[in-house]
């Protein structure tokens, strides 16, 4: 069956690698995620090297993507927080790129794999976790135990609030991987509808325009998702980096 | 769109005031320009982030349903996961898995009322002064 809506996620491997034991194959993933870093650089280098006073079309998506970066950070981490900003700005890029080649026919979508999401949000919390016990040492810790709460709360409530730290790697993780997954998925049973209609004749052509509606609205709302995912996952980057910068006040 | 003004609009305002043959303009007259032109993006840059704000408070009910139940699920995942460990570790199973099973349970639920702007972060509770943080900035995402 042509139309398998998993088949799209499998990993195959392109050129076959082992390291002391370890399988490091070079794989569709990894030749996405190469796609993703040469289309990313590319695109900044490209549309900045002519440095126009008044931008070119490409040199305004560059500037609005820094604007739009640093804004965010400077609003939620204040201006201490752009010390992040090569590395919130890299994310973002990131994973604003690979959603968008991922909306290609054919294209392997590597954020649609729960490991590179996951390995996204624990560079944001370990980053969080050792910077803020670099610039705040024990003090830091002080993010788990709120303030005004009776002492015989204090375990019960610091036990609380480090589960919830914990979680947001996690939660970090899921969501931009379940909605990239939950929308490739979506769009390809909608196509598979197309085509098994359409193999029954008359009728089934007529009525095959109702999921190909669908597939193009679909279609535009995945590329709405890949926008804010994008988004979100820089929003809550810059939240996580703001409890590094300040933990109590 | 906030960006196409935040762009266009500190060169529209420096090209009448950009001296044609300033070849000789001395420093003091550059800097007190870039001042101003700081000033004025300082300026152009609260404003689109404002914008921005409230361009996305009415965020799609669906898309803040999704982060609330992710925030869920991970906040109970991580208590389960850390029960089970504690319990593997120690052997006091079942009683880390309950224990943490519960905890995990209400730090899901604190996560969805962080979300949704109803509980305050844990260290900003008693701070009115701080500096830069807008104080509504939960409500927005």
């Amino acid at each position: 069956m042509a139309n398998d809506p998993i088949k799209q996620f499998e990993i195959s491997k392109l050129v076959p690698l082992e390291i002391g034991g370890l399988d490091v194959s070079f794989t569709n993933s990894s030749l996405f995620m190469v796609a993703t870093v040469a289309a990313a650089s590319s695109l900044l280098i490209l549309s900045t090297s002519g440095r126009g006073l008044v931008p070119t079309r490409w040199q305004s998506v560059a500037e609005m993507s820094y604007e739009f970066v640093a804004s965010t950070l400077r609003s939620s981490a204040g201006n201490e927080g752009m010390r992040f900003f090569p590395m919130v700005f890299s994310l973002f890029m990131f994973v604003l790129i690979a959603n968008l080649l991922g909306m290609f026919p054919y294209f392997f979508t590597v954020t649609s794999h729960i490991i590179v999401t996951f390995a996204l949000a624990m560079l944001v919390i370990g980053t969080v976790v050792l910077y803020g016990f670099y610039r705040h040492g024990a003090k830091f810790l002080g993010l788990f135990v709120p303030h005004g709460v009776p002492a015989p709360l204090i375990p019960l409530v610091t036990a609380i609030e480090v589960i919830s730290f914990l979680s947001r790697p996690i939660s970090l993780a899921v969501r931009l991987f379940a909605n990239m997954l939950a929308g490739h998925i979506t769009l390809k049973v909608f196509t598979g509808f197309i085509v098994s209609l359409s193999a029954l004749g008359f009728g089934g052509v007529l009525t095959s325009i109702l999921p190909l509606v669908m597939a193009v609205a679909i279609t535009a709302l995945e590329f709405l998702v890949a926008f804010l995912q994008a988004y979100v996952f820089t929003v809550l980057t810059c939240m996580y980096l703001n409890d590094a910068l300040h933990p109590n006040h | 769109m906030p960006h196409h003004q935040g762009i266009a609009m500190p060169k529209d305002k420096e090209t009448p005031t950009d001296p044609e043959g300033s070849q000789g303009a001395d420093d003091d007259q550059l800097a007190s320009r870039l001042d101003a032109l700081d000033r004025d993006l300082g300026a152009q840059a609260s404003g689109s982030g404002k914008n921005r704000a409230n361009a996305n408070a009415p965020s799609t009910g669906y898309g803040q349903a999704l982060r609330m139940s992710t925030d869920f699920v991970a906040g109970v995942g991580v208590g389960a996961a850390l029960g089970w460990g504690i319990d593997a570790v120690l052997g006091t199973s079942p009683w880390g898995l309950i224990v943490f099973l519960l905890l995990g349970f209400a730090a899901g639920i604190l996560n969805v009322l962080r979300t949704a702007g109803l509980v305050a972060e844990a260290g900003t509770r008693e701070t009115p002064s701080q500096e830069r943080r807008p104080p509504s900035r939960r409500h927005d995402r």
